[in-house]
Formats: C-alpha cells, sequence, structure tokens
C-alpha cells in the first residue's frame, strides 16, 4: 500500500493533563460560583448573570460574523426582539394581558412558553431582516445592518400602545421552576425553605449558554456549518459546489438571531423592565468586540473574548479603582491620596476599552483564540516533491485506491 | 438520454454572451458525449471561460441553450446546476483556504447530502449515518489525489501542485456527470503536469464521468482529448480530432497568425 511511504504527521504536542485539569477547575469553579461567592463574599454574582447573557449573545452572532461571514452591526436589534416579544406575552402592562388570560392561548404567559415563542420571533425576524441583505457584501451589508440596528430601538420607541414606549415595560413575567418563582419567593426544596435570591437566575443563565455552546458546535460540524463556512471563505466557489447562498445565509441569520431571542427573554426577566435604550448601538458594538477579540469563529474564543471584556466592565473596573483609592488613603501622605482618588477606571473604561481594540488589531488580528491556528506550511513543501513520486509510481501501477 | 440521442450528456445550441457592445461567445455549438474527454482551447480572449461559465451557471446567456443529460440548464442557479451533475474547477484555485482539506471535499459533496439543520441540530441517527458515509467517502476522494494524509491540514497550507489536485476531488465529490476543469495543468511543472494528465484519465475512467477541459498546453490537449474545439474571437473556429485541428489553417492563423511567405511552414511549433 502507498500509505507506508507516507511518514506520520508529528501531533501536537499537547499536554492534556494541564488541559483537562484547567479546563475541569474551570467548569466545577462555574457550577458552584454562587455558592463560592456568597462563601467569600465576592459579591459579584449579580454581575455574572448579565454577563453570562452577554456572552451567549456573543455566541449567536458568531454565528452570523463568524461562520458565515456576514458583517452585522445591529445584532441588538435581535436583543430587543427577544426580550420585548417574551415582555409582550407575559407582562401584566402588555396589551396582550387583557386578552390573553381568558383565551385558549393563556398558556402563552407561561414565562418558559412566552421564551420559546421569543425564540421564535427572534428567528423569524433575523430572516426577515435578513432577506434584503442577501444580495449585499461587505461594507454595504454592515451599513444595512447598522440600519436595523437604529430601527427597532426607534420602532419601540414610537409604538407606544404595544411597547410602552420609552417608559419601557415593567414588571415581566418571570421564570419559575416547581413552585419557586425565581427572585421573589423563598424556594422549598426537600421540606427545608430556603431564600435563593438571583441565584436561579444564576444557573438558568448557565443552563442557556451552556445548551447554546453544545447547539452552535453541533451546527458548526454540520452540512450547514460547512456551508457557511464555504460561502465565507469564498461565495462563488461555495456556488459551484453546490451550495445555495441564499438559504445558507438565511439560515446564518435566523439562528443567529435566535439565540438572542432566549437570551434577551431571560434578560428582560432578571431585570424585570425592558427600554429601548437598553438595545442601543453601544450593545450591537460590544457584543461585536466580545465575537472578534475572542477570536471570530471560535465559540471558545468568543467565550473567552466575553469573559474578558464584561469581567472588566462589571468587575474588575469598580474593584480595581477602589483598591487604587484605598491603597492612596492607606498611604498617610494627603496629596498622594487627593491625588489617586480621582483615579477612576469605570470613567475611562470606554478609553481603555478603545485602547485594547487598536492594540490587539495591531498585534493579534485573528483575535485572541482564533478558529484555526495554520501550521506552518513548510512540512509541506519538503513532502511535495515526494508526494509526486508516489503519484506517479501508483499511477503506473494503475492500481488505485479504491 | 432522451430525444438528444443516446450518449449525448452535454448539448450546446447557438450559445451566445454579449457583454456590452462586445460578443465574447458567439452562437457556439457544442457537444459532449458520454464519458468523452473534450478540449475547448483557443488564444487568450477567445470566450472560453465565459463558455464555462455559462455552461456552469455563473453567466446567464444571451441567447442560446444549454442541455445537460437530456433537460435545458437555463435560468438555474450555479448551485442547481451542480445538483444536476456538472462540477467544476476554477482557473484561479478557488479552495476554502480557512478549511481543512476534508472540509473542502465535504462541501463538494453539499448536494448530495439531506440533513437538514434540525437534524444536525438534534444529530438524528439518520444525520450521524449520512456524515460518517460522508466522511468516509471524502477519505476516498483524498486517497484518490494522494492527500489523504492532509486531511486534517487547513487547504490554505498546501502547496500550488496539491491545491489543484484537491479542487480536482472537491469537485468529484458532487458525483458529477460532466467535470469542467478550467486550465488544471497551468502553472504546473511537466511532472505535475504528467501527474494530472493520469489523473484525469484515470477519473474519466473510474467515475464514468465526460470531461471537459479549457487547456492551454497543447501536449496536455493532444495527449488527453477525444475531441477539441477551436475557439476565436467567441466563434467556433474547428472542431474535430487533435489531428484533424492540428492540421485546420483557421486554427494555425489564429494560434500564429497569416501566412504570407512560407506556405511550407511546419504545425510542429505551433505550440512553442
Amino acid at each position: 500500500m502507498s500509505q507506508t511511504l507516507a511518514p506520520a504527521l508529528p501531533t501536537a504536542s499537547r499536554q492534556p493533563n494541564f488541559g483537562t485539569l484547567a479546563r475541569n477547575l474551570f467548569i466545577a469553579v462555574v457550577l458552584t460560583y454562587p455558592f463560592l461567592d456568597l462563601a467569600f463574599g465576592w459579591q459579584a454574582l449579580l454581575a455574572f448573570i448579565p454577563m453570562m447573557l452577554m456572552i451567549t449573545l456573543a455566541m449567536g452572532l458568531n454565528i452570523v460574523v463568524g461562520y458565515a461571514g456576514l458583517l452585522d452591526l445591529g445584532y441588538a436589534a435581535f436583543y430587543a426582539i427577544g426580550a420585548y416579544a417574551a415582555a409582550f406575552f407575559t407582562s401584566p402592562v402588555s396589551p396582550l394581558n387583557a386578552i390573553l388570560p381568558d383565551s385558549p392561548f393563556f398558556w402563552m404567559q407561561d414565562f418558559w412558553v412566552a421564551m420559546l415563542l421569543a425564540v421564535l420571533v427572534a428567528g423569524l425576524a433575523g430572516a426577515l431582516l435578513g432577506a434584503p441583505t442577501l444580495r449585499l457584501r461587505g461594507d454595504y451589508l454592515a451599513l444595512v445592518t447598522l440600519g436595523f440596528g437604529e430601527i427597532v430601538p426607534r420602532l419601540v420607541k414610537n409604538l407606544e400602545p404595544w411597547t410602552k414606549g420609552v417608559k419601557g415595560m415593567n414588571p415581566i413575567g418571570r421564570p419559575y421552576l416547581f413552585d419557586c418563582t425565581f427572585g421573589v419567593d423563598p424556594c422549598t426544596i426537600f421540606g427545608t425553605q430556603y431564600k435563593l435570591g438571583m441565584i436561579p437566575y444564576y444557573y438558568v443563565t448557565l443552563a442557556i449558554g451552556a445548551l447554546s455552546i453544545f447547539l452552535i458546535i453541533r451546527l458548526r460540524n454540520s452540512r450547514l456549518g460547512r456551508a457557511w463556512a464555504a460561502i465565507r471563505d469564498d461565495e462563488i466557489a461555495a456556488q459551484g459546489m453546490g451550495v445555495n447562498p441564499v438559504t445558507t445565509k438565511l439560515w446564518a441569520f435566523a439562528l443567529g438571531a435566535s439565540f438572542s431571542g432566549a437570551t434577551g427573554a431571560i434578560f428582560g426577566a432578571y431585570l424585570q423592565t425592558i427600554s429601548p435604550d437598553q438595545f442601543e448601538y453601544s450593545t450591537s458594538v460590544i457584543v461585536l468586540c466580545m465575537v472578534i477579540l475572542g477570536g471570530t469563529g471560535n465559540v471558545w474564543g468568543v467565550m473567552f473574548g466575553g469573559l474578558l471584556i464584561q469581567s472588566f466592565d462589571r468587575i474588575f473596573a469598580e474593584r480595581l479603582t477602589g483598591w487604587v483609592h484605598k491603597f492612596g488613603a492607606a498611604t498617610g501622605v494627603p496629596a498622594v491620596a487627593t491625588l489617586l482618588s480621582n483615579f477612576d477606571l469605570l470613567r475611562s473604561r470606554l478609553f481603555i476599552f478603545g485602547l485594547c481594540l487598536v492594540l490587539l488589531m495591531a498585534l493579534r488580528p485573528q483575535g485572541l483564540l482564533p478558529a484555526r491556528k495554520r501550521r506552518e506550511s513548510a512540512l509541506i513543501d519538503e513532502t511535495e516533491e515526494e508526494a509526486n513520486a508516489r503519484h506517479d509510481a501508483a499511477v503506473a501501477q494503475a492500481g488505485g485506491p479504491q | 438520454m432522451t430525444a438528444q440521442g443516446a450518449g449525448v450528456v452535454l448539448d450546446v445550441t447557438g450559445l451566445t454572451k454579449q457583454f456590452g457592445g462586445l460578443t465574447a461567445v458567439d452562437a457556439v455549438d457544442f457537444r459532449v458525449q458520454e464519458r468523452q474527454i473534450c478540449s475547448l482551447i483557443g488564444p487568450n480572449g477567445a470566450g472560453k471561460t465565459t463558455f464555462f461559465n455559462m455552461v456552469a451557471g455563473q453567466y446567464e446567456p444571451t441567447s442560446g441553450d444549454v442541455i445537460f443529460d437530456g433537460r435545458s440548464l437555463r435560468g438555474l442557479r450555479p448551485h442547481q446546476i451542480t445538483a444536476r451533475g456538472i462540477g467544476r474547477t476554477f482557473q484561479n484555485i478557488r479552495l476554502f483556504t480557512n478549511e481543512t482539506l476534508l472540509e473542502n471535499v465535504l462541501v463538494g459533496m453539499h448536494s448530495r447530502l439531506r440533513s437538514s439543520p434540525v437534524a444536525a441540530l438534534l444529530r438524528l441517527p439518520s444525520q450521524r449515518r449520512e456524515e460518517a458515509e460522508a466522511h468516509a467517502r471524502a477519505m476516498d476522494l483524498l486517497k484518490l489525489v494522494r492527500l489523504d494524509r492532509f486531511a486534517d491540514e487547513s487547504a490554505g497550507n498546501l502547496p500550488y501542485g496539491m491545491q489543484r489536485r484537491l479542487e480536482m476531488a472537491r469537485a468529484l465529490a458532487s458525483q458529477p456527470k460532466l467535470l469542467l476543469l478550467d486550465e488544471p495543468t497551468a502553472g504546473m511543472n511537466p511532472q505535475e503536469t504528467l501527474a494530472m494528465t493520469t489523473l484525469i484519465r484515470k477519473v474519466r475512467d473510474d467515475f464514468g464521468v465526460a470531461v471537459l477541459l479549457i487547456e492551454h498546453d497543447m501536449q496536455v490537449v493532444m495527449d488527453l482529448s477525444e475531441r477539441v474545439t477551436v475557439l476565436n474571437y467567441g466563434q467556433k473556429i474547428a472542431e474535430g480530432t487533435p489531428r484533424e485541428v492540428q492540421r485546420n489553417d483557421q486554427v494555425i492563423e489564429a494560434y500564429l497568425g497569416r501566412r504570407h511567405k512560407r506556405p511550407e511552414d511546419e504545425v510542429a511549433g505551433a505550440h512553442a
């Protein structure tokens, strides 16, 4: 057989022990975080919930931008549509509340049903808004999505009878498990009552994030996932291979948006109020930055990028500022204390954020954890002649592999 | 298959393409028989690639018709034409450079796979079976072009000659009845060229496909083709066996210019 001529490729010299250890540790921390938080008094649980929501959002956007290569600057629009769809079904201030409870569709007011409806609505909106952009590419596509990102909050503001305009919708239906409604009731577990506070939200958010990763990886390794990569790399060649660019792109928009449906529903329930200003352009940009910083096209990279940006934004900026102020006071020198008390990372967080982006794009444009590391091709160059010889030999043999 | 008569896989009649005032392809009639290797030759700008792009659906013909396997291809989009059974390679290699070799070939199978995104999300047994079969077939094709040991490498890392072979495997993955090869040996050294020629013939024999190729290397054309068609300024000026075409005055004129002084000039130097 000709295979025997082929030298074995050196396998990537990973250290599986360290890798699995780090991964298991990460999973353990994430699973037990609410209790660690309580035990150590970190008080960051409320930061972690929106953080995980944003990361899930970034993974949905990654389908559109990373997998299918369609630059979407208005992703927050779908987030808004998901959040408003859930609120529309469950909020007492929603006009539906006048009709639904006594109709045969009363079950739509159930939070979990409303969340699934929000997923469907967001997915449908993704396909609808994606349709006019199908012929566009690159800059033009980005501009149109930017337009959608502006239109949706504007619509929400002005469709006051349905959305309560700038006031926003408040309150919103809460998720529940068994008899326990999240964030309100003490929960009875095995006969004992516990005041769990926001802990159930943490786990639901985590579950949705984990499920998203799971589903997204399945999609990536399917016929559709390969078609996304193909139209991203070369649309004409993809067509030549039988890929229908229209349906492939529509699936990307629809599936990408559907993940923001679930996220939006939880987000609304968690905050108990949603208003149009939560879904402005800056949200789209931050989510896009999370995708690009971590490594476009790689789920783990996106998660990593999201963790970095969000933990800085929601936890470390504040903590560091506090520490610096304390440090200044502790020196006992009034001049130093005054100087350092003016130091405020929260005020300059967008500056720091911008600076980091500039540095990253200059030094590592593919992101921190890119989709696929390109191995040096010297290895293959070397074997080309040999491969040809092998080819010729096999051809002369006229046997063939089949 | 039907009224076109047995054995005709591609039947092109009066195919014309105008770009504004320029007629790139002018009323070309053309036939390819089943399992035949045909070449389309002609000087640069003769309209060969435009002709290809019309057959593959990339360009809409101004007039004329393309009958493939007994049915017209007019109005079909490129991906539908691939599904009908025409596979192609590109003049400037167009691989999916960020994807692995295996994934490139799997994309080539796109039109032969059926699983819906929902089946993929749920990973239904039917989808798993289809994926497993597709992977096995893709590896077989990579073996055919001697690239199986690089299956997990990024296609962009491959050197030129190997990229051409990968494109071939990718085109075959769609199980075509007709393979369109746009300059398959362009930029290759003599050794690589020989290997590619052998591969093309082997593919025809093993897979029973008809092959239509555009080629500038006359050695390849004469070695490989059973039939040669010559285009010049968008018009078909000659057609026949390689020998017949080699002796055709119009062809010689198209390639070398009109003979003025020495009518006894030999054709042999035509491809130098």
